[in-house]
């Protein structure tokens, strides 16, 4: 069974000509079939997390170990971690002009993958799937992201998902921008993910919202950069009544 | 509208939209358009049209020390049905009918060929075929003169291909009778050593349609000057350029279209991928609206990928305008790196690196390739280009 495993995180980027810690100690194992849910008020470090453990060069790992089923994560480039079993969704995800979604698809599945789908099975099997995603066919035409509206990008990332078939999938604020329609065509995208037992999830929200489709095994608070409450679902629903602000003070007196 | 976008350090782009009553293209150039060399002084280098050529690369084309030295480049063509092909004397009446060189390199060239070939579609010919020239450099320096006309209605290809090193400089004469349809693509496939420089004068006939697909991978230094001006209404002008410009190189396309007839259309669309040190990339686009040119429709753009550190580009634009009673008028320049968002978007999906560059740069001309209509040459020019990213540094 797949783990990933954080153990004491320390993450830093370079601003204004300064060095600033983020993350500070962050420890968290997200075994596959679990679905945990990382929930913090803004600037607490979560899409630092997110952006970390997929290896964006904007950070830097002063300490601290991630591994996936032992295998250090922190020592692969950002293709091999995805090729390992990693998939980050992203909360912007990128323009990339000139590269049509088909082509973009499966060239990301003939990566991952380790050979080229057949082309009969995989046509199926894009369609089927952009159909459950309520994604029009012209769509696979159009430009990485070119031109996508806050949902579209949602729905394409994770079509990803479904498409590449992670150990561990970690979902960036998927929630935000969306409407109520769009969120719960994204949650069930991601609940039929979740049903095969095979992905660890790791669900990064600022919101309780999208709980109400995605059922989290563990409850998570960040807040200045680590984990500062755990539970189960029940701690959303604490969340949602109190909000952040006991963690925010607690985080600023620590 | 000239716009600029994360424009790489050691990169310029400038452009202009001048509403002027008299044309300041023509006057900024150093020596009016002369066919004799010594109508023009020796290029110093900061004259307007030299100031981004390295003038010692240019192996003395620019000087009059660089002297013809006979079988320097071998010329085959193979042409279809309809087409007539002849070598003919300097004394010929159809040469020099479509420009007159403007810089002292083509009139240096149009100064010392000995003979010129001169290619004619019959009128009302439609060919089935391609024309196909085929320009080998076999080394040593050669100047040229070349005519290729059509005939009223008449409808051709003709590619040129350019490989091999030698140190050339040519004019090339594109006449089109009423109505007539001519798409050219030259290739400039040179070796690292070779120098090319040349002029295109296009001269579109009324209703007629000129296309001119430009494609630069090699050279060590390649300078182009395609041209175009109208001998009728209706003309349609289409200039598309790729160029891919590797470490070293100097490539340096330097267009004109001449509106100087009403009704007349032009579109030219250049995109350049550059990677490597001192890879530099020049793009000159003057488009001129004379007084007289009412209803005419022109846009131009440029576009630029740097893939490494260490490339330069310079893109200017310029609009003269001389009339308000036009149908629109144009250009957009914009140079932007290979992001590093982009590149981390595509790992994170677990492609290499490399094949999200090579995914990337031919996502940035498969939409120009797109507009060539030519199958065989499509499938060459993405071939060409895979290679030159598996070249890379």
């Amino acid at each position: 069974m797949a783990t990933l495993e954080i153990r004491d995180l320390h993450v830093s980027v370079e601003a204004d000509n300064a060095t600033k810690e983020i993350l500070k100690g962050v420890d968290l194992i997200v075994k596959q079939g679990e679905t945990h849910a990382i929930m913090g008020p803004n600037g607490s470090g979560k899409s630092t997390l997110a952006y970390s453990l997929a290896g964006h060069p904007k950070y830097t790992i002063t300490s601290g170990t991630v591994t996936l089923d032992g295998e250090d994560v922190l020592a692969m480039t950002v293709d091999e971690r995805a090729r390992a079993g990693l998939f980050l969704a992203m909360q912007y995800p990128v323009e990339v002009p000139g590269v049509s979604v088909s082509n973009f698809l499966r060239t990301s599945a003939t990566a991952v993958r380790g050979e080229a789908p057949k082309l009969r099975t995989w046509v199926k099997e894009v369609k089927e799937t952009m159909a459950d995603l309520q994604m029009d066919p012209a769509f696979a035409e159009r430009n990485v992201n070119e031109g996508f509206s806050g949902g579209e990008k949602k729905r394409h990332e994770i079509l990803q998902l479904e498409l590449l078939k992670p150990k561990v999938a970690i979902l960036d604020e998927t929630d935000s921008g969306l409407d109520v329609d769009a969120l719960r065509v994204v949650s069930e995208g991601v609940n039929r993910v979740r049903e095969t037992g095979e992905v660890g999830t790791l669900l990064i929200t600022h919101y309780t919202r999208i709980l109400r489709y995605i059922k989290p095994d563990f409850v998570h608070v960040f807040a200045n950069g680590r984990i500062a409450e755990s539970g189960g679902a029940e701690l959303a629903d604490k969340l949602e009544n109190e909000g952040y602000e006991a963690y925010v003070k607690g985080g600023a007196s620590a | 509208m000239a716009e600029a976008q994360n424009i790489p350090a050691g990169s310029t782009t400038t452009g202009s939209i001048a509403v002027a009553a008299e044309s300041t293209v023509a006057t900024r150039m150093s020596a009016p358009p002369s066919f004799d060399v010594a109508d023009f002084p020796v290029p110093h280098g900061r004259e307007e049209e030299w100031r981004f050529t390295p003038l010692e690369r240019l192996r003395g084309l620019h000087d009059g020390t660089a002297v013809a030295t006979g079988g320097a480049v071998k010329v085959v063509v193979e042409a279809p049905e309809g087409v007539t092909i002849e070598t003919v004397g300097r004394d010929d009446a159809r040469l020099g009918r479509a420009g007159t060189p403007v810089d002292r390199v083509a009139a240096q060239a149009y100064s010392s060929f000995e003979q010129a070939s001169v290619i004619t579609v019959a009128k009302e010919a439609v060919l089935a075929e391609p024309i196909r020239i085929a320009v080998h450099g076999e080394g040593g320096v050669a100047y040229a003169h070349q005519v290729i006309e059509l005939g009223a209605f008449a409808e051709a290809v003709v590619v040129i291909d350019h490989t091999g090193d030698a140190v050339v400089a040519g004019n090339v004469d594109y006449v089109l009778g009423d109505g007539a349809k001519l798409t050219v693509v030259s290739v400039q496939d040179w070796d690292d050593t070779a120098v090319h420089a040349a002029q295109h004068n296009a001269l579109i006939g009324r209703d007629a349609t000129f296309k001119s697909i430009v494609v630069t991978f090699g050279g060590d230094l390649v300078r182009l000057h395609p041209r175009v001006s109208y001998a009728g209404t209706g003309g349609e002008a289409e200039l598309f350029g790729l160029y891919f410009t590797d470490k070293g190189q100097h490539q340096e396309h330097r267009l004109f279209v001449d509106h100087n007839t009403p009704h007349c259309k032009s579109n030219a669309v250049y995109k350049g991928a550059l990677q490597g040190d001192g890879a530099h990339a020049v793009w000159i686009g003057d488009v001129l609206i004379q007084a007289k040119a009412e209803g005419t429709d022109t846009y131009e753009m440029n576009r630029n990928l740097v893939l490494t550190d260490g490339a330069r580009v310079d893109s200017v634009p310029n609009l003269e305008i001389e009339t308000g009673e036009i149908v629109g008028a144009g250009h957009a320049s914009a140079t932007g790196r290979f992001d590093d968002e982009q590149l981390f978007y595509l790992m994170s999906r677990g492609i290499p690196a490399e094949d999200a560059r090579r995914l990337v740069v031919r996502g940035f001309f498969a939409e120009l390739v797109q507009h060539i209509g030519l199958p065989d040459v499509e499938a060459r020019l993405l071939d060409k280009i895979e290679a030159e990213l598996k070249a890379s540094v």
